[in-house]
């Protein structure tokens, strides 16, 4: 690939510490993202996908949460050992992001272009009045008709697709180089979802940014990323272009994921489901995190950890399947 | 699937209304209310599910606490079993609600922290008086088999279970009472997907063994299609379409299930949908628009959508589409 890289994730290890024991909810990741490209990081509840997101931006509380290793290059810099001060002037600047409950996020009591205008003010040096200017030139970027009224009012006074929309216009307000969004629609009606990912994938071609998507949701992800990493407990367990994931989906967690939905085109008169629980992030099984969901799970599965491997599909995966040992295994057995 | 004509009809709403009633903001200003559910009407059948979709705020949820009557509705009949359960006094309410359970979004709310399951399941069959008193240890095993958790489960708290185990309880509570009709107001939403299936499995086989009506609200559609035998969609507090789920998501008639139907991401990056971007939000219901309720965001609206409600079109056995040009949109 020929584009340029952004961000760059090594090894990327956030620990909880608690009374219960350490909890590692994130536990070495690595990813690459270039510039204008979409990465969606899927998985479900509790599998680390938002405080990946979260440890990017050192926005981990901390006590109990610590980035126990690993680095995050961004421009030439590591952002795990950057100054606090620095980290300051990159969030919301260079990097922003977008959370999934809007009303959670924005001052309930402040009008919403002044809310703009504070990030705006705060990164760039332009007056006050200036900056309720661009402040109300983001939230026509973002689609909001009649946007000097709108920037007068408060959040209440918004519905929920017009106050993502504002979440928008704030995190775009300092042309950022790299968006990261947390479930930004989950929270929306399906109509309101779809006028909204089209907003974020038409602000991205204009502004060439890159976007880290954080989602549960699969039919997001198959329209709006160009490669997604599926996590599980605490890791990537398949990293792949969007086509190729759903064309040949290698891990069997990740084939589970796709069988259990329901078709919205197709009659199935039973589901697919993945047997039992994940297992509790203050006792992983020293082998494979899902082996003890796995239909194909071995002892070998269950003692090692799997490394993850490319795979000739382009892909890589996290699973013994597609190993040599997993072949040598077979002609023992 | 089944067969509407064949089937008895179990529940019939007719012309069901519910409004709230806000605060005046200014003094002299006229009494206003939120028609949450304006005039609606349709019939459910024994051992059919019947699914209610549509946006936040459409009065999807509150049709379902409506027939329950969980909130008073305004006006309108909801008949069960030839019975009109909005004249019923409070205490002929209460045994017909042994038949007619409910089961909530999220069952950690709904769930008693402090009681065990067997209490919480006990508490229900003593209420109802369902089971008798000898039979009810062996009936909540029972229960406990049913819905795929293991006895000891019974002398636990709610907060020793994951989100689908408590489903599950949920479930299990609601059949503790040998329900007829159990109204699922979105039962699945708050699960995993891999969860999701689960339960989705669950509720259709309890369906079958123990042959239940399901009144299934939801916001998601592709649950809706896999549950569902018919499909009602919602706008502003009226019912734009009702059908059989195949003639739902095949021949989708009114402008708005077009619109809701292409807006669902598909979980295949090949698909590439033709989408039906709608504009703007979903208006007010304390001041909804003239005419069709949807003409404001309605591609299609021409001068008589503004002015006159649509009515009720019949556009094929059993395919009802509240559309002034239903027969238009149907051919096409």
């Amino acid at each position: 690939m020929s584009k340029e890289v952004i961000l760059e994730v090594k090894n990327l290890q956030t620990h909880f510490i608690t009374k219960r024991g350490t909890s590692k909810a994130v536990d070495g990741i690595d990813f690459i993202l270039h510039k204008g490209e979409t990465l969606g990081i899927v998985g479900e509840s509790g599998c680390g996908k938002s405080i990946t997101s979260l440890s990017l931006l050192r926005l981990i509380p901390s006590p109990p949460g610590k980035i126990a290793g690993g680095e995050v290059l961004f421009k030439g810099r590591n952002l795990v050992e950057l100054p606090e001060s620095e980290m300051r002037k990159l969030r919301g600047n260079e990097i922003s992001m977008i959370f999934q409950e809007p009303m959670t996020s924005l001052n309930p009591v402040l009008p919403v272009g002044e809310q703009i205008a504070e990030a705006i003010r705060l990164h760039q040096n332009l007056n006050k009045k200036e900056a309720a200017k661009k402040a109300v030139e983001m939230l026509r970027l973002v689609g909001i008709p009649s946007p000097e009224k709108r920037a007068k009012q408060e959040p209440f006074q918004l519905s929920g697709g017009m106050r993502q929309r504002v979440m928008i216009a704030m995190a775009l307000s300092c042309n950022p180089e790299v968006l990261i969004a947390d479930e930004p629609t989950t929270a929306l009606d399906v109509t309101i979802q779809a006028q909204i990912l089209r907003l974020m994938k038409e602000l991205q071609e204009r502004l060439g940014m890159g976007v880290i998507l954080i989602t549960h949701d699969l039919g997001v992800v198959a329209e709006t990323c160009d490669k997604v990493a599926v996590m599980y407990a605490g890791n990537i367990v398949e990293h792949a272009t969007t086509e190729t994931l759903y064309e040949t989906p290698l891990h069997p967690y990740t084939q589970g994921l796709l069988a259990s939905l329901p078709k919205i085109d197709e009659d199935q008169e039973e589901l697919y489901t993945i047997e039992g629980n994940v297992p509790s992030a203050f006792n992983m099984p020293p082998g494979c995190r899902f082996a003890s969901r796995c239909p194909l799970a071995t002892n070998l599965c269950r003692e090692q950890k799997p490394e993850l491997i490319e795979h000739e599909s382009g892909s890589k995966v996290r699973c013994w399947v597609y190993s040599n040992k997993w072949r040598e295994q077979e002609v023992v057995m | 699937m089944v067969n509407v004509q064949e089937q008895k009809v179990l529940l019939e709403v007719q012309n069901l209304k519910q409004y709230f009633s806000v605060k005046r903001e200014k003094l002299l200003q006229p009494k206003l209310s939120v028609k949450a559910v304006d005039d609606i009407s349709f019939t459910l059948c024994e051992g059919e599910t019947l699914s209610i979709v549509g946006e936040s705020g459409c009065g999807k949820s509150t049709t379902g606490r409506a027939i329950l009557r969980l909130d008073e509705p305004t006006a309108g009949k909801v008949v069960y079993n030839g019975k009109n359960i909005l004249d019923l006094s409070k205490k002929d309410l209460r045994t017909l609600r042994g038949e007619l359970q409910v089961i909530f979004q999220d069952p950690f709310a709904s769930l008693n922290p402090r009681q065990t399951i067997q209490q919480i399941l006990s508490e229900a069959m003593s209420i109802q008086n369902s089971v008798q008193k000898e039979l009810r240890k062996d009936r909540m095993r029972e229960l406990m088999h049913l819905v795929g958790l293991p006895e000891e489960a019974l002398s636990r708290h709610p907060h020793e279970f994951s989100g689908g185990q408590r489903q599950r309880i949920g479930i299990a509570r609601a059949l503790a009472v040998n329900p007829k009709l159990i109204i699922c107001d979105e039962a699945v939403s708050a699960l995993d997907v891999s969860i999701q299936a689960q339960i989705l499995n669950l509720l259709k086989r309890l369906q079958r063994q123990l042959n239940l009506t399901f009144l299934f609200i939801s916001h998601d559609l592709s649950v809706v299609r896999h549950i569902s035998d018919r499909v009602m969609v919602m706008y502003l507090g009226k019912v734009v379409e009702i059908a059989p789920k195949h003639a739902l998501f095949n021949q989708p008639t009114h402008p708005y299930t077009r619109a809701l139907l292409s807006s669902i991401p598909v979980p295949n990056p090949k698909v590439q949908k033709e989408r039906i971007l709608l504009s703007g939000d979903v208006p007010s219901p304390i001041n909804p628009p003239s005419g069709c309720r949807f003409h404001t965001r309605c591609p299609f609206a021409t001068e008589l959508c503004s002015s006159k409600e649509p009515e009720t079109v019949e556009v094929q056995n059993g395919h009802h589409v509240a559309c002034h040009y239903a027969n238009d949109f149907f051919s096409a």
